[in-house]
């Protein structure tokens, strides 16, 4: 082995590496956001809605649940410019992330509306909310609170998972990590610099995660 | 040059769905080994290898499984060891499987009553029958369906090693679309074919899973574990 290790080089490329890791945070957000309304009505309308609502919602969770990450981001990014929806690759990741988070979301959350005891909805009812009222402010809101810790496991998961999305050249961390490995040849470098942002990444938000479901979330 | 999808491009992709179940078996085999001594490891009496195990399992599940693959790739080439892309994947593979399995397994374990424990060394069992004797076949019922479910999991994930180069049946997809252009065609085939090899193994997954509720043997933290694999909840 003669191999020198210079992780000098990779001080120069610092900012590159922060606007790497700052589209990671974006995308991630993003899907977090937009997935979680997309799981929350996505489960209301798999127990409440009508019977073509949730055969449609079924087909939807299993086809996301049962197939790969990346061939759901190359049917957005190449798929979809097929029907004439042409999608930059940044939006075309934030598309597949929070189409696939948003399944994810669904299915943890449809288990948390139906652990929700049939007492609390007739408590509701009793005193005089309407249906509407009572999902969002009876079922919902416990399901969320039951479900938190399952929706934040995904979440993380789903940071780590948009590592992905550097096939299509969505400029994030790990395109970042690519394109300063194939300029400079610093491969291993790079690549264990970028492993480690992304432990940080997930240890950091697993933390901040923890910190609200203890002061807030458990404590009701 | 573009040409049409024919069937000859169909028996392409069908053939390397034959190296996609390959590397899922590779993976999900070496992962189920190796998951035996992660969880373990991770239930033994000594501080040292419950750290030890702790850490590895904090590391594959702390980091995108596709810098694991470059890390395996590319670091070892570079290191002097050639590592084809096949052999990449399948160790990541094998590593990442173990680390999500052991700590199913864990809980599997832990979910096993103290008292079997505590029975089988007043027969004057030692450690090694204690352990498999009494507590694995009582875990194995539990850790059966999430262990199904999570060979899903491998199933996708092997995906990512078309990143490497390795021709399996997402690298499959993209050499056809190259050639006929055909993105929604080919790309809505390889779903196809994916989730017909998933979703039984989702289905066995959750009607195992009903069985065990029905028999009242499910305990609520192996639940919970089940839905928050990385320990959100669990803030100690």
């Amino acid at each position: 082995m003669n191999y020198v290790f210079q992780f000098g080089t990779l001080l120069r490329e610092w900012p590159l590496l922060l606007d790497g890791l700052l589209l990671t945070l974006r995308l991630s957000l993003i899907a977090m956001v937009c997935g979680l309304a997309l799981g929350a009505a996505g489960a209301i309308g798999s127990v409440y809605g009508p019977r073509w609502v949730k055969a449609g919602l079924f087909g939807y969770v299993e086809a996301i649940r049962n197939t790969p990450f990346l061939v759901q981001l190359f049917m957005v990014f190449l798929g979809l410019p097929a029907l004439g929806l042409r999608l930059s690759p940044n939006t075309a990741a934030a598309v597949a992330l929070t189409v696939n988070v948003g399944a994810y979301a669904a299915e943890i959350i449809r288990a948390g509306i139906e652990a929700v005891p049939r007492g609390q909805i007739e408590a509701g009812l009793a005193l005089g909310l309407r249906q509407a009222q009572i999902i969002r402010l009876v079922v919902l809101r416990q399901a969320l609170i039951a479900v938190y810790p399952a929706l934040c496991s995904q979440f993380i998961l789903l940071m780590l998972g948009s590592s992905v999305v550097s096939a299509i050249a969505a400029e994030e961390l790990t395109a970042v990590a690519n394109s300063i490995q194939s300029r400079t040849f610093r491969t291993f470098e790079v690549y264990s610099v970028v492993t480690a942002i992304y432990l940080a990444l997930s240890l950091g938000l697993r933390q901040v995660f923890r910190i609200v479901y203890v002061r807030w979330v458990r404590a009701g | 040059m573009i040409r049409d999808f024919s069937s000859a491009d169909l028996l392409i992709l069908l053939r390397a769905t034959q190296w996609t179940v390959a590397l899922s078996a590779v993976a999900f085999l070496g992962g189920l080994v190796m998951a035996l001594v992660i969880a373990l490891m991770r239930t033994a009496g000594g501080r040292l290898p419950r750290m030890v195990s702790a850490a590895y399992v904090e590391l594959f599940q702390g980091t995108p499984l596709l810098m694991q693959l470059f890390m395996l790739f590319f670091g070892a080439n570079i290191l002097g060891l050639p590592v084809s892309a096949w052999s990449a994947a399948a160790i990541g593979l094998t590593l990442y499987t173990s680390a999500f399995l052991g700590e199913i397994w864990r809980g599997c374990i832990e979910a096993v009553p103290r008292g079997q424990w505590d029975a089988a060394r007043a027969l004057g069992l030692r450690y090694p029958h204690q352990i498999v004797l009494i507590v694995i076949p009582q875990a194995l019922r539990l850790a059966t369906p999430p262990t199904v479910g999570f060979l899903v999991q491998v199933i996708k994930s092997t995906s990512l090693a078309s990143i490497l180069g390795f021709v399996e049946l997402t690298r499959a997809a993209q050499l056809v679309n190259n050639i006929t252009f055909r993105p929604l065609l080919v790309f809505s085939i390889v779903s196809v074919i994916y989730f017909m090899l998933c979703w039984p193994l989702s289905y066995l997954s959750r009607r195992l899973e009903a069985r065990l509720a029905a028999g009242g043997v499910r305990s609520p933290q192996l639940e919970a574990l089940d839905q928050d694999p990385l320990r959100i909840a669990d803030s100690r």
